[in-house]
C-alpha cells in the first residue's frame, strides 16, 4: 500500500504544539486586553433624556457639584438632584427653551426624570462617596473632569485593580477638603509633607482586605 | 546483571505471560480486540448504561450551573459535602496508573507489563472525573480561570499559599504527566494498528495517533529514554499527588482534619482504591475478553491482592493511630470528633468503612483467596465501597463542628446522587472506548518480557554483569 503520510508530517506534530502554545497565549492576550473593563466600560456616554450639559452648568456657569449631588459628603451613593433643584433656575431661565421640555413635563406631571446611570459597580462591590470625600479624594481622581463635559462619560475602568491601585498608595490622589470638587487644582510643592501630617491627622488606611469592599 | 537478576523467572519459576505465545500470537490476540469487526453485544449493552448515566451527569451538571450549588445537599458546617468526597475517591482511584506504570518499572517488576496500559488509562479516565468535581463545586463554572495565574483587571492572583491552590497544580501536573506516560508507552502499538490496518480510515486514524514511528532503532533508542525519563518524572508524583490532595484538609483549623499523619495516610488509601479499582476492571476484562486471560494472570493478580493487603493495614494502623492521638493529646474537642465518627449519627459509615478497608483486606493472608477470582472480584469492590466512605467521613462527619447551634445532618439531594452515579457512568463510558478502540495490553512490552525475548539466558548467568 502507498503511504499514506509524507515524512513532512513529521514536523505536523511540533508544529502543532507550538501552535497551540499561541493559541493559548492569544487567547488569555484577547480576554486580558478587549475583557477589561479598561476597554469594555471607559467612555461609556450613554444619551440622556435631557440635553444637560455639566461643562454648561459645572463649568461655564461655575455650579458647585455639591450643589446638585447634595448629599455626596454624607453618603454612600452621590444623589442625582431632583427636578426642583432644576426648576429653582429653569422657572426663569430658558423658559422658552425646547430642551428643556422634558423637564418641565415632569415638573407638572411628578415623574421623575429617568435618567441613564453612567457608573455602576457591581452589586456585591460596596462603595462609599462619603468615605473617600472624608479622606480628601477629589472627584477628578474618580470621574474625571467633569466640568468639561457636555455628556458624562466613564473615564476610569472601576475595575477592582484600579481600586487596589489607589488603595495601595494613595498619597497622590489626596488634597485638602476645600479643594474636592475643583478640577484645576494641581499640587503644591510641599504636597508631601502637607500629605504625611493629613493622613496622620485623619488617620487615613484604605482598605486593601477583602472584606472592606466585599462585604 | 540487569538481564538475569531482573528477569521475574530468576525468583519464580512461573511464566508471566501463560500459554507460552510467540510474537505473532500477543500481536494477534491484543490487537485483535480492537479489530473484531463487529462489536460484541454485552458492548453495547454496556455502553448504553454507562453512557444513559453520562448523559444525566451532563444534564445535572448543566441544571446546577444554571441554578446554583444549593441544588446539592451542601450547608454549613458540611460546606464540602459529596463533590469533594467523590473528588478525593476519584483522584486516589488514580493513583494506581503511576504507581504500577512509573515505580514498578523503575524497581523492574516486570509483572506490571500486563496491567500497566490497563492501569495507566483507568487513572486517567478517574482523574478526568476528579478534575470535574472541584470545577463543579465552585458552582460558577465561567470563573474557574480564577485558579490560574492569568493576569487580570482585579489584579486577582491566585494564593499560592493555599492548598486548594496546590490541588489544582498538583492534580493538572499528575494528568499531564500520567497522560505522556500512558501516550508513549502507546506509540509502538499505534504503530501496529497502523500497519495491520485494512481501511484507509483505521490507518488514517492510527497513522495520526502513531505520530510517524517506524519502528526503527533509533527510534526505539529514544523510546526507551524517553519512557524511563518520564518513569522517573512520574514517580514523586505518586506520592506528592495524594499528599497534597491531604493538605486540603490538614492545613485548615480543623479538629480531625490538622494532623500530620493525612498525607502518608492519604498516599497509602489512595494505592489501595486505585489497586482495587484496577483488580475490579481486570477481572471483567477477563470475563468479557477469555484470551486476555493469559496476560493478566492469576499470579499477576495475586501480587495485586498482596499490595491491596499491605495498603490496606496501612490505612487501618492510620485508623486507629488517629484515635490513639485524639485521646493522647488530652483534646476533648479532638476527641469528640472521633468519638463522634465511631459512635456518633454517622457510625454506620465509620464502620462499613472500617471493615471494607481493614477487616475485609486480611482475607487476603491465605492463598487461596488471594487466587480465587470470585474472591478477588468481592473483596475489590469492597475496597472501592470502603475508600468511598473513607471520604465520607472524614468530609461528612463535619457536621457537627465548633457551634453546636449549627451542628445538623448531611441530607443528599438526588442531585448528589445522580452526579455521582453520574462519574461512574463517564467513567466507564471512557473505559469502554478504551477496550474497543485501544490496545489493553501493552503489546510491545509484553513482547520483552517473554522467555523468546531473553536471548542472553544461553549464555550463562556471568556473561550479562561482565
Ligand atoms: C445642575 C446640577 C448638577 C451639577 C452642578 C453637577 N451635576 Fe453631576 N449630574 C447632574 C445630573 C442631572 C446628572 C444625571 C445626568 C447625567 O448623567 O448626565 C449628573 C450625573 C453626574 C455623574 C454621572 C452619574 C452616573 O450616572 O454615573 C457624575 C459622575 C457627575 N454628575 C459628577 C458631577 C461633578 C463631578 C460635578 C461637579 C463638577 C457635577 N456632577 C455637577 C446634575 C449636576
Ligand atoms: C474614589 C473614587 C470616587 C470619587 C472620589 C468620587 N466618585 Fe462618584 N462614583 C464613584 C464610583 C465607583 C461610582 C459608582 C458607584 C456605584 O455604582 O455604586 C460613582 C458614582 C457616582 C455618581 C452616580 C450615583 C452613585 O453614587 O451611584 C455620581 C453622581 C457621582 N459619583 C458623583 C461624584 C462627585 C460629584 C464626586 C466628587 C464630589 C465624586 N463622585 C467623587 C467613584 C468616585
Ligand atoms: C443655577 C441655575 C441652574 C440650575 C439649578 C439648572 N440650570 Fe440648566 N441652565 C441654566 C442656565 C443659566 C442655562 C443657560 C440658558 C441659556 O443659555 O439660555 C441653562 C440651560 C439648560 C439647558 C439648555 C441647554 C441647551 O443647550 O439648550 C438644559 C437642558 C438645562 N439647563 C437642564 C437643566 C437641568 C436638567 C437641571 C437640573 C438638574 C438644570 N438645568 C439646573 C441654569 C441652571
Ligand atoms: C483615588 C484613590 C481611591 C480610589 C480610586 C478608590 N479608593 Fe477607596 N479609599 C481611598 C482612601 C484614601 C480611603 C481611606 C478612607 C479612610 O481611611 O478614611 C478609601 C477607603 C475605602 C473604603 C473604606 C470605607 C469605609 O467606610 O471605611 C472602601 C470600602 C473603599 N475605599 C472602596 C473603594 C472601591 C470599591 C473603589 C473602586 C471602585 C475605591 N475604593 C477606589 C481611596 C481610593
Ligand atoms: C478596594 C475595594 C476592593 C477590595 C479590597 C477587594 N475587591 Fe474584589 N472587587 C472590587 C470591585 C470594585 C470589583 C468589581 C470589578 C468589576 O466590576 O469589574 C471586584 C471584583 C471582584 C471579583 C470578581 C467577581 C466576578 O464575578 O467577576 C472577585 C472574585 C473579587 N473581587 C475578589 C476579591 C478578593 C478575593 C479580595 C481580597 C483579596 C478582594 N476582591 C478585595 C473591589 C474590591
Amino acid at each position: 500500500m502507498a503511504q499514506i503520510f509524507s515524512p513532512k508530517m513529521n514536523r505536523l506534530l511540533l508544529n502543532s504544539v507550538i501552535g497551540s502554545i499561541l493559541v493559548v497565549v492569544f487567547v488569555v492576550f484577547f480576554f486580558w486586553y478587549y475583557g477589561s473593563p479598561k476597554y469594555t466600560d471607559v467612555g461609556y456616554r450613554p444619551v440622556q433624556p435631557v440635553k444637560f450639559s455639566h461643562k454648561l452648568h459645572a463649568g461655564d456657569i461655575g455650579m458647585d457639584c455639591r450643589y446638585c449631588h447634595s448629599q455626596i459628603e454624607q453618603a454612600e451613593h452621590a444623589n442625582i438632584p431632583p427636578t426642583q433643584t432644576c426648576m429653582n433656575c429653569h422657572k426663569v431661565i430658558g423658559a422658552d427653551n425646547a430642551n428643556l421640555d422634558p423637564v418641565r413635563e415632569s415638573w407638572n406631571t411628578g415623574e421623575p426624570i429617568e435618567w441613564v446611570r453612567v457608573h455602576l459597580l457591581p452589586d456585591y462591590a460596596y462603595f462609599n462617596h462619603a468615605a473617600h470625600l472624608r479622606a480628601g479624594v477629589g472627584c477628578i481622581e474618580c470621574h474625571g473632569n467633569v466640568r468639561q463635559m457636555d455628556k458624562v462619560e466613564q473615564m476610569k475602568p472601576l475595575s477592582m485593580g484600579w481600586c487596589l491601585d489607589c488603595h495601595r498608595s494613595p498619597d497622590q490622589y489626596l488634597r485638602p477638603q476645600a479643594e474636592l470638587t475643583n478640577m484645576e487644582w494641581t499640587p503644591p510643592v510641599d504636597h508631601t509633607e502637607w500629605v504625611a501630617k493629613f493622613k496622620q491627622e485623619k488617620k487615613i488606611n484604605p482598605p486593601e482586605d477583602c472584606s472592606a469592599c466585599h462585604r | 546483571m540487569s538481564a538475569t537478576t531482573s528477569n521475574a523467572s530468576v525468583r519464580s519459576t512461573e511464566p508471566l505471560v501463560w500459554g507460552n505465545p510467540s510474537f505473532h500470537d500477543v500481536t494477534q490476540t491484543v490487537s485483535g480486540i480492537v479489530e473484531e469487526r463487529k462489536t460484541p453485544i454485552w458492548w453495547w449493552v454496556a455502553i448504553s448504561i454507562s453512557g444513559a448515566l453520562t448523559l444525566n451527569f451532563f444534564a445535572m451538571m448543566a441544571y446546577l450551573f444554571w441554578t446554583g450549588i444549593g441544588v446539592w445537599g451542601n450547608n454549613v458546617p458540611v460546606g464540602w459535602g459529596w463533590p469533594i468526597v467523590n473528588f478525593v475517591f476519584w483522584v486516589g482511584i488514580g493513583h494506581a496508573g503511576t504507581l504500577i506504570s512509573a515505580v514498578l518499572f523503575l524497581l523492574r517488576q516486570k509483572w506490571r507489563t500486563s496491567i500497566n496500559r490497563f492501569a495507566e488509562a483507568m487513572t486517567i479516565f478517574a482523574v478526568i472525573c476528579a478534575l470535574i468535581f472541584p470545577g463543579i463545586h465552585v458552582g460558577r463554572i465561567w470563573v474557574a480561570y480564577f485558579m490560574f495565574p492569568i493576569p487580570n483587571q482585579m489584579a486577582m492572583w491566585p494564593n499560592f499559599r493555599s492548598a486548594l491552590m496546590w490541588d489544582v497544580f498538583a492534580v493538572g501536573t499528575y494528568f499531564t504527566a500520567s497522560f505522556l506516560f500512558w501516550y508513549t508507552g502507546l506509540v509502538p502499538d499505534w504503530a501496529t494498528l497502523r500497519d495491520r490496518a485494512q481501511t484507509k480510515w483505521r490507518r488514517l486514524i492510527y497513522g495520526v495517533l502513531a505520530m510517524g514511528w517506524r519502528n526503527g532503532n533509533k527510534q526505539w533508542k529514544h523510546y526507551e529514554l524517553a519512557y524511563l525519563l518520564l518513569a522517573g518524572i512520574s514517580t514523586p508524583l505518586v506520592l506528592s499527588v495524594h499528599s497534597v490532595v491531604s493538605t486540603d484538609f490538614a492545613t485548615s483549623m480543623q479538629f480531625g482534619w490538622h494532623t500530620t499523619i493525612f498525607p502518608p495516610y492519604f498516599v497509602a488509601g489512595a494505592i489501595f482504591s486505585g489497586f482495587g479499582m484496577v483488580m475490579t476492571l481486570a477481572i471483567l476484562a477477563r470475563i468479557v475478553y477469555p484470551p486476555v486471560k493469559n496476560y493478566m494472570t492469576v499470579t499477576t493478580l495475586e501480587r495485586m491482592a498482596k499490595v491491596i493487603m499491605l495498603t490496606g493495614m496501612m490505612v487501618g494502623y492510620a485508623y486507629i493511630t488517629e484515635f490513639f492521638m485524639a485521646y493522647y493529646s488530652g483534646n476533648k474537642y479532638e476527641q469528640f470528633v472521633f468519638v463522634n465518627r465511631m459512635f456518633g449519627p454517622y457510625a454506620w459509615a465509620y464502620w462499613i468503612m472500617f471493615s471494607c478497608n481493614v477487616i475485609i483486606p486480611q482475607i487476603f493472608w491465605s492463598k487461596k483467596m488471594r487466587t480465587s477470582i470470585p474472591v478477588l472480584f468481592v473483596a475489590s469492590i469492597f475496597v472501592n465501597i470502603g475508600m468511598w466512605f473513607e471520604r465520607f467521613v472524614i468530609v461528612i462527619t463535619m457536621h457537627r463542628d465548633f457551634l453546636p447551634s449549627s451542628w445538623g445532618m448531611f441530607k443528599p439531594t438526588i442531585y448528589d446522587i445522580g452526579i455521582f452515579a453520574g462519574s461512574f457512568g463517564l467513567f466507564f463510558t471512557l473505559f469502554l472506548l478504551f477496550l474497543r478502540f485501544v490496545p489493553m495490553i501493552a503489546m510491545s512490552e509484553i513482547k520483552g518480557v517473554l522467555p523468546q525475548a531473553q536471548v542472553k539466558h544461553h549464555h550463562g548467568h556471568d556473561e550479562g554483569g561482565a
